[in-house]
C-alpha cells in the first residue's frame, strides 16, 4: 500500500472512518473501505479555498444568529456549530438537480446550495414557519419533528425513478439529512425500508454529533449507525464528519451511484455538536468539559486552514480577507433579520387550504371586525 | 356495448347503473387515473388483490404496478412517501385497510400533510387522499371499526369527507383527488355492498359539491344530521317516524371539515328540532360542535336542545355486542321522541 493510503473496514470499530484530511491537516491521498470502494479527491487550490471559504461563512453566519438570540432577536437558534465541515461537504457534493431534505440545522447545506442565508430566520425570529417553495431551491422546508422528512425525501426519490430522472449520469438524487437521535424513529427506519424495496436513488446523511439534546449516541443504539444499512440491503459508510474533503468525496459517490440507479446509501458523518442543542439547552448538565476539549483538537476549521497554510496555498492575507468577508456577510445579515417586520396579524389565516374554507373566511370576517372595534385601532 | 380504451381496459357504457357504492369507488379512482397520469394509488395489498375490500379490483392490472403500488406494511411510510411524491408533482391516493390502522400514520397526517401548505406560505400544495374504510356493523375484531374521524376534522389544514351513496362515492373521490387540498376521505364500510344508481359519464364540473351538505330526505317536523354509514340509518328512521305522522328531514352532511353549516342552519331553522347521529363516541365528537353551532345560531329556532345519538364513550367493544353500541333506528326515534317531549 501506497504512501499517503490507507484502509478502513466499512465495519471498523468505533473511529474508524473514511479521512482524507487529519485533524493536522495532512492530506491522505485515498482511503479504500473493507467492500474495496475507494476515495479520494482531486482539487483544485482555488477548490480548496472555497471550501475554506465555506467552512468559515456559515460558522461565522451561525455566529451571528447565535448572537441574536442572546439579545432577543431571534426565539431560538439551532446551531451547527462543529459541523460546518459534514454540511459544507455533502452541500457541495450536491449537484444542481438534486433534492435535499433538512432539518432545522442545515444551514450549512442550504448556504452551499446559493440560498441567501437569511431564508430560515423567518422561522427562528417567530415571523413564519419557513415559508420557502422547496421546488424552486432544491431544498425542503425545515422539518422539526424528528425524523419525519426522511419519508418525504424518500417518496420524492420514489417519484424520480417514476419521472425515468434515473439510470445514468445526469440522473437526480436526493440527500436526507437527520441526526444520530432520529435513528431511533420509527418512520427513519420504515424510510430505509421504502428506500432498499423501490432502489430509491437517496443519500440517508446522518450528522452523528453524539447528542440528542442531553441523551448520548449510547442511548440510541448497540451498534455504529452505519452498520444499521446493512439490515436494510443498502451499502453504510462511516466518514470524519469534521472532514470536508472525505465527507465530499463520499457524499459525492453515494449520489452518483443513486443518479446512476443503484439506490440508497446511509453515509454516518461522524461529528460532534460543539455547542447547545438549541440557545434554549444547557449541555453543561450532561457532559464534561474535556469531552468539548477533546473535539476542538479535531476542528473542521482549523485543520483546512493547516493544510492550506503547509502547502502554501494560503497565507494570512488569505485568511484575513475570508474572515472579514465572513463579517461583512454576517453584519449584513444581522441588519436585515433586525428590519423583517412581524407579520399583520390577520395573515394568521393565510394559507390554511389551496382552495380556501368558509370557515376560516368567516373567522378571518370575525377576527377583523373585533380588531377593528378597538378605538384607535390601527388594525 | 364498449367504448375507447382510456388508458385503461374497454369500459361498459354504464349510464345510470346499479352499483355497489364499493364498486362506485373502483370507477371513481379508475376514472381519476384515466383523466390525470399523476394519479398514483398507494397501499397494502391494493395491487394484485384489488385491496382488502376489492376497492382497487383490476386497478393495477390495468395502470400497472408503478401507478398501483403496493407499499410495506407501514403506515407512517405511506403517507410519508405520499407527502414526498406530492412535492414532486404526484397525486397520491393512500389507502390505509382499516380506520384502526391509521394512528401510525397519524403523525405524517396531522403534524406534515395539514401543516405544510402554511409552512410554506403556500408554496407545496399537498394534493393527497387518504381513505379510510370506517364504522362497524361488519363482526370485526378490535380496530377495524373505529370511526376516528373527528380527530381529523379537529385538525386544520385537513378537509374530511365522507359519502354515503353510490353516486356519491364515484363522484366525491374523483373530486377529492381533483382538489389540491389534503383530503381525508372516510369510506363507510358496512355500506360497501349497497347499491343505487350512478352515471358513470356525469361531469364532474357540473357534480355537486364536495363540501356542501346535501338534504337526503325532505321534511317539516325535525331534522337528523348524519354522515357516511348512519345517513341509511337515518333514513330508515325517518321513514318508519312517517308511519307515526311526524315527517323527519335527513341531511347528509358529507364534509366534515368544513362543515356546510348554512345548510344545517336553514333546515333547523325550519324544523325547530336537530338530533345529531354518529357511529363515533360522543364526548368531544362531531356531533358536540354542531350542537354547539346549532344553539348558536339558531337559538331562537329551537324548540328543544340539540340531541346527540352516537356511539358511547368506551372503546369499540366486541363484535357479539356491536349492535348495542351502533345508534339504530329504535335509538334514533327515541331521540326524535325526546326532543318532540321537551
Amino acid at each position: 500500500m501506497a504512501n499517503g493510503e490507507r484502509e478502513v473496514g466499512v465495519d471498523a470499530p468505533a473511529g474508524g472512518f473514511v479521512q482524507l484530511l487529519t485533524p493536522d491537516g495532512e492530506r491522505v491521498d485515498s482511503v479504500t473501505t473493507a467492500d474495496g470502494t475507494t476515495y479520494s479527491v482531486s482539487f483544485t487550490d482555488d477548490e480548496y479555498r472555497e471550501l475554506y471559504k465555506d467552512l468559515v461563512t456559515v460558522r461565522r453566519l451561525d455566529a451571528e444568529a447565535t448572537a441574536l438570540q442572546r439579545q432577543g432577536e431571534l426565539g431560538i437558534w439551532a446551531s451547527l456549530l462543529g459541523q460546518e465541515a459534514a454540511q459544507v461537504g455533502s452541500g457541495r457534493a450536491l449537484r444542481p438537480q438534486d433534492m435535499a431534505f433538512p432539518t432545522y440545522r442545515e444551514h450549512g447545506v442550504l448556504y452551499t446550495r446559493g440560498i441567501d442565508p437569511i431564508m430560515p430566520f423567518g422561522l427562528f425570529r417567530g415571523v413564519d414557519q419557513g415559508g420557502w417553495d422547496p421546488n424552486e431551491y432544491k431544498f425542503n422546508t425545515y422539518t422539526i419533528v424528528i425524523g419525519a422528512q426522511t419519508l418525504h425525501a424518500t417518496g420524492y426519490a420514489m417519484g424520480i425513478t417514476m419521472d425515468g430522472k434515473t439510470g445514468n449520469p445526469d440522473g437526480e438524487a436526493v440527500i436526507a439529512y437527520f441526526g444520530d437521535g432520529a435513528t431511533s424513529q420509527g418512520e427513519v427506519n420504515e424510510s430505509f425500508v421504502w428506500s432498499g424495496v423501490f432502489n430509491a436513488p437517496i443519500v440517508f446523511f446522518c450528522q452523528n454529533n453524539q447528542y440528542a439534546i442531553s441523551e448520548p449516541l449510547e442511548r440510541q443504539t448497540r451498534i455504529p449507525l452505519y452498520r444499521r444499512a446493512a439490515g436494510y440491503g443498502f451499502p453504510g459508510v462511516r466518514i470524519d464528519g469534521n472532514d470536508v474533503l472525505a465527507t465530499f468525496a463520499v457524499t459525492r459517490a453515494a449520489l452518483d451511484n443513486a443518479r446512476n440507479g443503484q439506490g440508497p446509501t446511509l453515509i454516518e458523518a461522524y461529528t460532534y455538536r460543539m455547542g447547545a442543542h438549541t440557545s434554549s439547552d444547557d449541555p453543561t448538565r450532561y457532559r464534561i468539559a474535556s469531552e468539548v476539549e477533546s473535539w476542538k483538537a479535531k476542528d473542521p476549521i482549523s485543520r483546512l486552514r493547516a493544510f492550506l497554510a503547509k502547502q502554501q496555498l494560503a497565507d494570512d492575507t488569505f485568511f484575513a480577507e475570508v474572515d472579514e468577508a465572513a463579517k461583512t456577510l454576517a453584519l449584513d445579515l444581522r441588519e436585515r433579520v433586525l428590519s423583517m417586520p412581524d407579520p399583520q396579524p390577520v395573515s394568521l389565516f393565510d394559507n390554511v387550504y389551496p382552495t380556501g374554507s368558509p370557515e376560516i373566511d368567516a373567522q378571518r370576517a370575525r377576527f377583523v371586525e373585533y380588531q377593528a372595534s378597538f378605538e384607535g385601532s390601527d388594525h | 356495448m364498449t367504448e375507447p380504451d382510456r388508458g385503461g381496459k374497454p369500459q361498459k357504457k354504464t349510464v345510470g347503473e346499479n352499483l355497489s357504492l364499493g364498486k362506485a369507488l373502483n370507477h371513481g379512482l379508475r376514472r381519476s387515473l384515466e383523466n390525470d397520469s399523476k394519479v398514483v394509488i398507494m397501499g397494502e395489498d391494493v395491487g394484485k388483490l384489488g385491496g382488502v375490500f376489492r376497492i382497487t379490483d383490476g386497478l393495477q392490472k390495468d395502470f400497472g404496478e408503478d401507478r398501483i403500488i403496493d407499499t410495506p406494511l407501514a403506515e407512517a411510510g405511506i403517507v410519508g412517501t405520499a407527502v414526498g411524491l406530492a412535492i414532486r408533482g404526484y397525486r397520491p391516493v393512500c389507502e390505509i385497510q382499516f380506520d384502526g390502522f391509521v394512528f401510525p400514520a397519524y403523525n405524517q397526517i396531522v403534524a406534515q400533510v395539514a401543516k405544510m401548505f402554511y409552512r410554506s406560505k403556500g408554496n407545496v400544495r399537498l394534493p393527497i387522499v387518504i381513505r379510510i374504510p370506517y364504522g362497524g356493523g361488519i363482526g370485526a375484531v378490535e380496530h377495524h371499526s373505529e370511526s376516528p374521524e373527528g380527530y381529523f376534522a379537529h385538525t386544520p389544514g385537513l378537509k374530511v369527507v365522507t359519502c354515503s351513496t353510490p353516486l356519491d362515492a364515484y363522484t366525491m373521490i374523483q373530486q377529492a383527488i381533483a382538489t389540491d387540498d389534503p383530503i381525508v376521505f372516510f369510506e363507510p364500510k358496512r355500506r360497501y355492498w349497497e347499491k343505487g344508481e350512478v352515471d358513470l359519464d356525469a361531469d364532474l364540473a357540473s357534480a355537486y359539491p364536495l363540501h356542501a351538505a346535501r338534504v337526503a330526505r325532505e321534511g317539516t317536523d325535525a331534522t337528523l344530521l348524519a354522515y357516511g354509514p348512519m345517513v341509511r340509518t337515518a333514513l330508515d328512521a325517518a321513514t318508519a317516524a312517517a308511519e307515526d305522522g311526524r315527517n323527519l328531514e335527513v341531511i347528509d352532511l358529507r364534509s366534515l371539515s368544513p362543515v356546510d353549516y348554512p345548510a344545517i342552519y336553514a333546515s333547523v331553522r325550519k324544523t325547530g328540532r336537530a338530533v345529531v347521529v354518529h357511529e363515533a363516541p360522543g364526548n368531544l365528537g362531531v356531533g358536540a360542535e354542531l350542537a354547539a353551532r346549532i344553539t348558536e345560531e339558531c337559538f331562537y329556532s329551537l324548540e328543544a336542545p340539540v340531541l346527540r345519538v352516537t356511539g358511547f364513550d368506551v372503546p369499540y367493544p366486541a363484535a357479539r355486542v356491536e349492535e348495542e353500541y351502533l345508534p339504530d333506528l329504535d335509538r334514533v326515534l327515541d331521540a326524535v321522541d325526546r326532543s318532540f317531549g321537551w
